[in-house]
């Protein structure tokens, strides 16, 4: 391949890396309106199938740790912690659900035990290799998105 | 007889978890008596300044079959351990020649009392003392002994051995001596810091939803009168210890080295927050 070639295809590359970063919202960047993040958090929708499996995978989202949910009868031990998430999209908007999906403080005030599951304001002597992690990433947090909004 | 017994409290399990499903689960209205003849204190009014009405044993919260081993000690493995820490007591060890019966005599005598007092103030090393601690004390000032490493040796066995001596007593700490005070105020701000990448404190699982079920588990006050605890599903004595660490590894934190400042502390925090409850170690939990 000529030196020429290669180069370009370098710039070539370099531009599609810039996408797929330029496609996601940093953690810090995202903006709360009125309690709504109105903008998803990546460019690719949310995939309602994966977003149930990130529901109750303990790995994951673990939210069943704490929330009760019918759509997923078929597991043993639903949480009690929270309120039970049946007909949830009725009570909340997407917006709405993003922001208590990304910083649920931001919602239920710095008091609740509900934890940001796409931000960087965590809790003291965060382990190590956690550092600058959030527990889920954007695309997981779409996912969801899409979950809790069939969830009528 | 026996069957019957045991076909009941199966019922009684599916009940349980049936109703974790959906409503809330208080702890078990029941009475924890050891071998019938000895009722221990599972429920008390808490002291003042504490946040919480009244305090209640772990043993509230476990299953009918986890509570029924606990109240019949031959069917509590952690009585292996027990024994195991009685023989400890009397076996010679280190330069001097000594065993810890040399200097203490008979343990249901001279330990009587000890395990619901700890920890104490220690005035040689300015600090609170555990058992496990002054265990190690004597070993090195009186027997010429090494220190037990953490969880390691005989110290999970002897520790329990010491605190059984005073099975049903009430918890009681002298929070006048030394520099207590505090310790118990520096332990109280362990237990309310939100830690980890999960952003909870010990208050967050164990004040604020006791009683509730996070999954599987139906979280209790987070009291230590049982500890060393027979854990079911690790089948061995656990230490206090190595209970906060694993709770606060849970929130996604890096934990704190056994017996350090902060694990002191929170040790003295969270026994005053038992006060009332008999020593029940070692309590039997999942
Ligand atoms: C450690 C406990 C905990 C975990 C884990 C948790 N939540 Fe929550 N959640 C709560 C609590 C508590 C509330 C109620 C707000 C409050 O009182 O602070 C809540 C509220 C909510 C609400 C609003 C419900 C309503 O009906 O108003 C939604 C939606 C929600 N959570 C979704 C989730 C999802 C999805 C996950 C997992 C990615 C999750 N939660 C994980 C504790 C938790
Ligand atoms: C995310 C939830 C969570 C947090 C945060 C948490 N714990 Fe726990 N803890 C549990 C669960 C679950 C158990 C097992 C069920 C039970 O006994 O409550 C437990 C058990 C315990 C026990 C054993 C109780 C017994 O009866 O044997 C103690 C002691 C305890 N925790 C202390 C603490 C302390 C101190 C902290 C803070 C440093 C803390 N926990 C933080 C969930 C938590």
């Amino acid at each position: 391949m000529s030196r020429f070639l290669m180069t370009l295809c370098g710039i070539a590359a370099t531009a599609v890396v810039q996408f797929a970063v330029a496609a996601e919202t940093a953690p810090g960047d995202v903006e709360i309106k009125n309690l709504s993040i109105d903008q998803p958090l990546t460019d690719t929708a949310g995939d309602a199938v994966s977003g149930k499996d990130v529901f109750s995978n303990r790995k994951l989202g673990n939210c069943l740790a704490c929330h009760a949910n019918s759509d997923m009868k078929d597991q043993l031990f639903h949480g009690e912690i929270g309120p039970g998430l049946d007909g949830v999209a009725s009570r909340w908007n997407e917006g709405q659900l993003r922001t208590i999906l990304v910083n649920a403080k931001a919602v239920f005030t710095e008091d609740t035990v509900m934890p940001g599951f796409y931000s960087l304001e965590v809790g003291e002597d965060v382990r190590e290799n956690l550092i600058g992690k959030t527990i889920l990433t954007a695309q997981q947090i779409e996912d969801l998105v899409a979950y809790l909004s069939t969830l009528k | 007889m026996r069957k019957l017994l045991f076909t009941g409290s199966l019922i009684a399990a599916a009940i349980v978890s049936q109703a974790s499903f959906t409503a809330f689960a208080a702890p078990a209205d029941d009475k924890l008596v050891i071998d019938e003849e000895l009722e221990m204190i599972t429920r008390a009014k808490s002291v003042e300044g504490h946040p919480l009405p009244e305090v209640i044993s772990g043993w509230h919260f476990r299953t009918p079959e986890t509570r029924a081993i606990e109240s019949d000690s031959f069917q509590n493995p952690g009585m292996l351990g027990v024994e195991q820490g009685e023989e400890i007591w009397n076996t010679v060890e280190g330069t001097e020649g000594k065993s810890c019966a040399s200097c203490h005599d008979d343990a249901s005598v001279s330990m009587k009392g000890v395990g619901a007092a700890y920890p104490k103030w220690d005035a040689d090393s300015g600090k609170p003392i555990n058992i496990e601690l002054r265990i190690n004390k004597c070993r090195v000032e009186n027997m010429g002994a090494e220190a037990y490493k953490f969880d390691k040796g005989g110290q999970k066995p002897l520790t329990a051995f010491i605190k059984h001596q005073s099975l049903g007593m009430p918890v009681a700490l002298d929070l006048a001596a030394g520099d207590m005070q505090k310790w118990w105020e520096q332990g109280k701000e362990t237990y309310y810091r939100r830690t980890g990448q999960l952003n909870l404190s010990c208050a967050s699982c164990h004040e604020k939803n006791q009683g509730k079920y996070i999954r599987a588990d139906h979280l209790s006050q987070g009291n230590v009168n049982g500890f060393p605890t027979y854990r079911l599903k690790q089948n061995k004595l656990i230490s206090l210890h190595n209970r906060f660490r694993g709770c606060i590894r849970d929130t996604r934190a890096e934990f704190p080295a056994a017996f350090s400042d902060t694990l002191m502390g929170l040790e003295v925090y969270t026994t005053w927050r038992g006060t009332g409850l008999s020593v029940e170690t070692p309590g039997v939990r999942q």
